[in-house]
């Protein structure tokens, strides 16, 4: 599989203490076969690092939800193991994995408000309402939602759903954000500005999304590291390093740089699909 | 006051009054049709025949009717707390889901009419009421079962995936996920069975027979032996006011409890 190297000059200052070196998440030899037969993923190694913002980028059907399933814990490996090196471990040995999820639909409970959706990673570690509202209110007024508290999640947009589960995976200030296509149900424009929005919270901050998405252009935008994957079986075929300095804006969407990865990413994209013509 | 909100009200009373108007036209000519080919009331009273027999026969009419209201809310009562506990049972435990649930089915589909002897002479006559509510609570707590396990089933499956994320317990699940996914089910189960319940204790005191002698169903079939149709339509129309007043709470109670989140219950904005 031919793999684009990552250049060595990376944007970001690099880390020299030998604990920040290790991985936040480390996916060795992962692969995935479901009840069914199909092997969803093949031997994907990952390094996982803290912080960054990574994208996985593939045609439906390359694994890209498995992966951020078996990263959060749901559903077991086939073969291979994940690491959470820096993680601390419970009696029995296993992480504790300190992460948020976004899925492709909001996810919310109907029959709470936006108030009690967030609260609910406090409410299920025993946290009372009094002692969590302040972090809760916080997060809410990251995403600019602090208005909306009392409402019901069906009287809100789409696009204001779609904060208020960013809300939620973020109310606990996780090390790593999992977000699983969390844009694709959007329109364009709110999809922009929810995407300016996202990097706004990240830029500065000390932890990592990992996002999946099949956009090339999106997983540019976003991005300072793209993983890109090929299906059938799912596996990884490039790794590519969008080295452009944050906060990015409009401006950045139409320099030399980005069109200059879009292509990059683009070409890795056909490669991975034409191998996979070969093969059947 | 904008005429949209006008116009809301004036559907709202019309609601009311068309139903309303029918209902009187439908008396008025019944009552005039009565009188005017002289029919002899043991074959059709006449409304206002029927109305002196209900105000004439009131203490024991509402002694009776009591009887059958109570019957009917004990086996809902019963068939709510049983459904449900068996709904949570089932989700909880495969095996004893596949255990329970043919015969579960089985005495669903058993017509009432059938088992009613079987369970009359188990229970003795001496214990009749245990007998009435046994009959009515089989007819009623099915709906409950079925709908609150499908309920149960029908949380949305990344809210359980993320409350694994966050390491809930099973109660947690069960309590904060699995049971208010299931509420608009069970509400809609529970409207069925409030129906059934009443109709379980109708059908169980006619199987009963002189046995009982005190709920509507048997002044039903007394009146009728007795030729007195007038008192018959009497408790007749009893029986149907308490079956309205059972839709009716229900659906209270499911517009009450959902009345801020689910669709169903939730006023259409266009
Ligand atoms: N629960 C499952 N059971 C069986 N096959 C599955 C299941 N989930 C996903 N798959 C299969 O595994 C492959 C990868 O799926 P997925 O991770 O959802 O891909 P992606 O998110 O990239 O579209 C697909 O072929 C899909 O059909
Ligand atoms: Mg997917």
């Amino acid at each position: 599989m031919p793999r684009r190297n990552v250049p060595p000059d990376r944007t970001r200052t690099p880390v020299t203490s030998p604990a920040a070196k290790r991985p936040l998440v480390a996916l060795e030899g992962v692969s995935k076969t479901y009840l069914n037969g199909t092997v969803a993923l093949s031997g994907v190694d990952l390094a996982i690092r803290r912080p960054e913002f990574l994208s996985l980028l593939g045609p439906s059907g390359c694994g890209k939800s498995t992966i951020l399933r078996l990263i959060a814990g749901l559903g077991d490996l086939t073969t291979g193991r994940i690491e959470w090196p820096r993680a601390t471990h419970d009696h029995r040995g296993r992480p504790q994995r300190d992460l948020g999820f976004v899925f492709q639909e909001p996810t919310l409970m109907p029959w709470r408000t936006v108030f009690g959706n967030v609260y609910l990673p406090f409410r299920l570690k025993g946290v009372s309402k009094r002692e969590a509202a302040p972090r809760i209110m916080a997060a809410l007024e990251r995403v600019g939602l602090a208005a909306f508290a009392g409402a019901y999640p069906r009287e809100l947009s789409g696009g204001m759903k779609m904060r208020v589960s960013i809300a939620r995976a973020l109310v606990t200030q996780p090390s790593v954000l999992l977000m699983d296509e969390p844009f694709a149900a959007l329109d364009e424009i709110t999809r922009h500005r929810l995407n300016d929005d996202l990097l706004a919270l990240w830029a500065g901050q000390d932890w990592t999304v990992v996002f999946v998405t099949h956009s090339v252009y999106e997983s540019v935008y976003l991005s300072d590291r793209i993983i890109v994957m090929a299906p059938r079986p799912g596996r990884i075929v490039a790794d590519i390093a969008v080295d452009a300095p944050y906060p990015r804006g409009e401006a950045f969407r139409t320099s030399a740089l980005y069109n200059e990865c879009c292509r990059q990413v683009s070409a890795a994209l056909r490669d991975a699909m034409a191998g996979h013509e070969h093969e059947e | 006051m904008n005429p949209a909100e006008a116009k809301r009200r004036r559907d709202r009373l019309m609601q009311f009054l068309v139903p309303l108007v029918l209902g009187v036209a439908v008396l008025g000519a019944w009552e005039f049709l009565v009188h005017f080919y002289a029919v002899r009331p043991f074959v059709l009273p006449a409304p206002s025949r029927i109305w002196a027999a209900l105000l004439a026969d009131l203490p024991s009419l509402a002694a009776s009717t009591w009887v059958t209201l109570s019957v009917t809310m004990m086996a809902f009562f019963l068939a709510l707390t049983g459904g449900v506990a068996l709904a949570i049972l089932f989700t909880q435990s495969r095996p004893v889901e596949m255990a329970l649930f043919p015969y579960a089915v089985i005495l669903q589909v058993t017509p009432v009419v059938a088992i009613a002897p079987l369970i009359l002479i188990w229970v003795g006559l001496e214990n009749i009421t245990t007998a009435l509510l046994i009959l009515a609570w089989i007819v009623a707590f099915f709906p409950i079962l079925s709908n609150t396990t499908l309920g149960l089933r029908s949380a949305d499956h990344n809210l359980l995936n993320l409350f694994q994320i966050y390491g809930a317990s099973r109660w947690q699940v069960l309590t904060q996920l699995q049971l208010p996914a299931a509420l608009p089910y069970l509400l809609a189960g529970m409207k069925i069975s409030g129906g059934l319940a009443l109709i379980g204790a109708v059908v169980a005191e006619f199987v009963a027979g002189s046995g009982t002698g005190t709920g509507l169903a048997w002044r039903i079939v007394e009146s009728g032996n007795r030729l007195n149709i007038a008192r018959m339509f009497a408790a007749l129309l009893l029986l149907s006011v308490m079956g309205i007043v059972i839709f009716f709470a229900m659906s209270g109670l499911q517009w009450l409890l959902l009345r801020k989140w689910h669709e169903s219950a939730v006023r259409r904005e266009n």
